[in-house]
C-alpha cells in the first residue's frame, strides 16, 4: 500500500506545488499508509465501544425488564453513547490530593494501549490472494495472549496511583485474577492452534473454509468443550461480571477506577470493551471459522481471488467485505452473549473465581488438550461430524500441498509451513 | 528511497525510547514509577525484535519480561510495602559501586557490538531479505523436539528440553506445596 500512495504522489506531483523526490515520496506514502491502517483499527475499537455500550444499556434493560435509553437519537436511543461521552469531556480532570499525579494521569493510556494493539494481529478477513490484518505475524495467537496479559498492569497502576484502599483492593483483585486465568486461557487456545498447526490466525481461519462442519468447534467434542472453557475463561481474563471482581460496585465502590472521572475514566472503558471484542473475534477465528460463513455463499457466488491472483478484484473485495462482516457480526454475538451473562449471574466472590479457575478451568482445559491431541492422531479426517474436506485437504481429498489452483484450497501461506520441513520428515508426514 | 534508510530510523527510535526508559529506571525514586519505566522499556525492545522480523522472540519478550516479571515485581512490592509509597534511597556509595559494574558491562558489550563486521552499518540487502511471511515458530519448535531446520546433521535440543519441562513441573509442584493451606493434621489417638 505504501508504494501505491508514493507512486500515485509522484504522478500528482503536480497538484502539491512542490518537487517531491523519490524519497520524500515514499517517507510520506509510507507515513500514510500506517495512518490509514491505525486509523481503520482504532475505529474499530471506538465505534466499537460506542455500540457496546449503548447496547450493554439496551439489553440490561431488557432483562431488567425496562426500556434502556429511547430519547437521545430516536426510538430506540441510537445515540445515548455519544451524549454520554459529552457529558463525560465536559466533566472536571480531577486528580486526588494523595496520589501519585504521574502515574495516575497515565494509567487509562497504559490500559488502553494493550488493548489498542491487540487489533494489529487480528485479521478480519482473509482467503486465497488477500488477507486484511494490520500485520500478518507468524505468532499472532501467541502475541495476542502476550498483550492481553499486559493490560493488567494499567489497572495495577490506577490502583495504586489513586491512593485509595478501594483502588488498591481492586487492583489487587484484578491482578491476582488475570495472572491465574492466563493458564487456562493459554490451554484453551492451544488446542485449536494444534489442530491447525500452525499459531498464525489467518491459517487458522483459511483451514476453516467451507460449510459448518469444518469450523473447529465442530471439529471434536473435545473442541466444543474447550469452546466453553475458553469462553469462561476470556471473559474473566477481561474483568467482566460475573468475574468483575476489580470494579465490584457493591464491595469496593467502584474498584480501580474509584478516583477517576471524565474522559481519562472513559478509557478504560473503551479498553474493557475493545478487549470483550477482541478475545470475541480470537474466539469466532479459533472455533466458528472466522470470516468464513456458515454457508460458503463468497464461494457459490465465485466472489473469492483466484490463488496466485495478484490484482485487485471487486469480486475478491466483496468476497473479503462479506468475510469481515461475518466476522463482526459473530464477534458481536459473543459481546452480546457476556453481555447477558453479566446481567443474569451474580458476582462470584474472590476464593470462587480462584476456585472455578484452579480446580475446574484448568484440569478441564488441560484434559480436553490431551483429548483433542489424541483425538486428532486417530481421526484426522473427522469421525462423527465428517467435515466436507478433512483438515488441511482439498475438496478432492488431497493433501493441500499438492499444488492445486482450488478456489477453496487453505491459503498458500499455509502449506509453507510445510516446505520448512527436512525432506525426511516431510515424507513421514505425507505417509500418515 | 535511496536517501534515508527507514528501517535504521526505526531502529534508532526505538534504541532511543529503550535508553531513555532505561535511565529512567535508574533515576526514578519510586518503586513502581521505576517499574513503569521498566515496561516501557522492555515493550521498545520487543518493537526491536518485532522491527527485525523474529515476531516470536518478540512476543516472547512481552510475554515473560513485561508480563511475566513485571506483574511478579509489583505483587511483591505492593505486598511487602509498609509505608504508603516506596520509594528507594541510594546512598553514594552504592551509585560509585552500581556505576562501576554498570560501565564495565556497558564497555564489555559495546566493544563486542563493534567488533563484529557484520553489524556495524545498517544492510540494506539484509533488511530487503526479511520476509514478514516466513514461518519464524516453526523452526524453533522443531530444533525442541530434535529436529535442526538449519542443519539437518547438528543434534536438537530434546533433552535440554525435556530437563526444562521436568525441572519447571518440579518448581510448580513445589509452589503448590508451599501455597498449600497449612492446617495441622488431627493428632492420632493414643499420642
Amino acid at each position: 500500500m505504501s508504494e501505491f500512495i508514493a507512486s500515485k504522489l509522484q504522478e500528482w506531483e503536480f497538484w502539491f506545488l512542490l518537487p517531491l523526490s523519490s524519497a520524500w515520496a515514499q517517507a510520506v506514502g509510507w507515513l500514510l499508509a500506517a495512518l490509514v491502517h491505525i486509523t481503520l483499527l482504532i475505529n474499530v475499537v471506538a465505534g466499537g465501544a460506542l455500540l457496546f455500550i449503548w447496547l450493554e444499556r439496551k439489553v440490561s434493560g431488557r432483562i431488567q425488564d425496562r426500556l434502556g435509553p429511547t430519547r437521545v437519537g430516536g426510538r430506540f436511543g441510537w445515540l445515548q453513547t455519544l451524549a454520554d461521552g459529552i457529558k463525560l469531556i465536559q466533566k472536571e480532570d480531577l486528580v486526588p490530593e494523595g496520589a501519585d499525579r504521574f502515574l495516575f494521569r497515565i494509567a487509562p493510556y497504559v490500559s488502553f494501549c494493550p488493548a489498542f494493539a491487540i487489533y494489529f494481529a487480528l485479521p478480519f478477513s482473509a482467503g486465497p490472494g488477500h488477507s486484511w490484518v494490520g500485520q500478518q505475524l507468524n505468532v499472532a495467537v501467541f502475541f495476542i495472549l502476550a498483550v492481553l496479559g499486559v493490560e493488567v498492569f494499567g489497572v495495577i497502576l490506577a490502583g495504586y496511583g489513586s491512593a485509595s484502599k478501594w483502588s488498591l483492593f481492586g487492583a489487587m483483585r484484578e491482578a491476582a485474577q488475570v495472572v491465574s486465568y492466563e493458564v487456562p486461557l493459554g490451554l484453551c487456545v492451544i488446542v485449536p492452534v494444534m489442530i491447525a498447526g500452525t499459531m498464525d490466525l489467518v491459517a487458522i481461519g483459511n483451514m476453516q473454509a467451507g460449510w459448518f462442519t469444518n469450523w473447529l468447534v465442530f471439529h471434536d467434542p473435545f473442541t466444543f468443550v474447550t469452546f466453553w472453557v475458553y469462553f469462561t475463561c476470556a471473559m474473566a481474563s477481561v474483568n467482566r461480571a460475573p468475574f468483575d471482581l476489580a470494579e465490584a460496585e457493591s464491595e469496593l465502590v467502584a474498584g480501580f477506577h474509584t478516583e477517576y472521572s471524565g474522559l481519562r475514566w472513559s478509557f478504560f472503558f473503551m479498553a474493557e470493551y475493545g478487549s470483550m471484542f477482541s478475545v470475541s473475534v480470537l474466539a469466532a477465528i479459533l472455533f466458528f471459522g472466522g470470516w468464513n460463513g456458515p454457508v460458503p455463499i463468497t464461494e457459490f457466488l465465485g466472489l473469492t481471488y483466484a490463488v496466485s491472483a495478484t490484482e485487485w478484484s471487486l469480486a475478491g473485495y466483496l468476497g473479503g467485505l462479506i468475510g469481515m462482516m461475518n466476522i463482526l457480526l459473530k464477534g458481536t454475538l459473543g459481546v452480546i452473549v457476556m453481555i447477558w451473562v453479566r446481567w443474569t449471574l451474580p458476582r462470584l466472590r474472590i476464593d470462587q473465581v480462584i476456585t472455578t479457575c484452579l480446580k475446574y478451568c484448568t484440569p478441564i482445559a488441560a484434559a480436553m488438550f490431551l483429548g483433542a491431541a489424541v483425538w486428532t492422531w486417530y481421526f484426522p479426517g473427522g469421525v462423527l461430524l465428517k467435515p466436507s474436506r478433512p483438515m488441511g485437504m482439498t475438496r478432492e481429498g488431497r493433501p493441500a500441498d499438492s499444488s492445486t489452483t482450488d478456489l477453496a484450497q487453505p491459503s498458500p501461506y499455509y502449506e509453507s509451513t510445510t516446505d520448512y520441513l527436512p525432506p525426511s520428515l516431510a515424507n513421514r508426514k505425507e505417509v500418515r | 528511497m535511496d536517501a534515508i534508510n527507514w528501517h535504521s530510523v526505526l531502529f534508532l527510535l526505538f534504541a532511543l525510547l529503550t535508553c531513555v526508559f532505561a535511565l529512567g529506571v535508574v533515576f526514578a525514586g519510586n518503586i513502581v514509577r521505576m517499574a513503569f519505566y521498566l515496561v516501557m522499556s522492555l515493550s521498545a525492545t520487543a518493537g526491536l525484535f518485532f522491527l527485525a522480523g523474529a515476531d516470536f522472540v518478540g512476543a516472547m519478550q512481552i510475554m515473560i519480561y513485561v508480563g511475566g516479571t513485571l506483574v511478579l515485581l509489583i505483587f511483591g512490592v505492593m505486598l511487602t510495602a509498609q509505608g504508603p509509597w516506596v520509594s528507594m534511597k541510594t546512598r553514594g556509595g552504592e551509585w560509585i559501586l552500581a556505576a562501576i559494574v554498570g560501565g564495565s558491562m556497558l564497555a564489555v558489550l559495546l566493544q563486542t557490538a563493534f567488533s563484529v563486521e557484520a553489524w556495524r552499518a545498517p544492510d540494506k540487502q539484509a533488511v530487503a531479505e526479511i520476509k514478514q511471511l516466513e514461518p519464524t515458530a516453526t523452526p524453533l519448535g522443531l530444533g525442541l523436539l530434535g529436529v535442526r531446520v538449519d542443519n539437518e546433521k547438528a543434534p536438537g535440543y530434546l533433552l535440554p528440553f525435556e530437563i526444562v519441562s521436568v525441572h519447571l513441573l518440579v518448581v510448580l509442584v513445589g509452589a503448590a506445596y508451599l501455597a498449600r493451606a497449612k492446617r495441622r493434621a488431627k493428632p492420632a489417638d493414643g499420642e
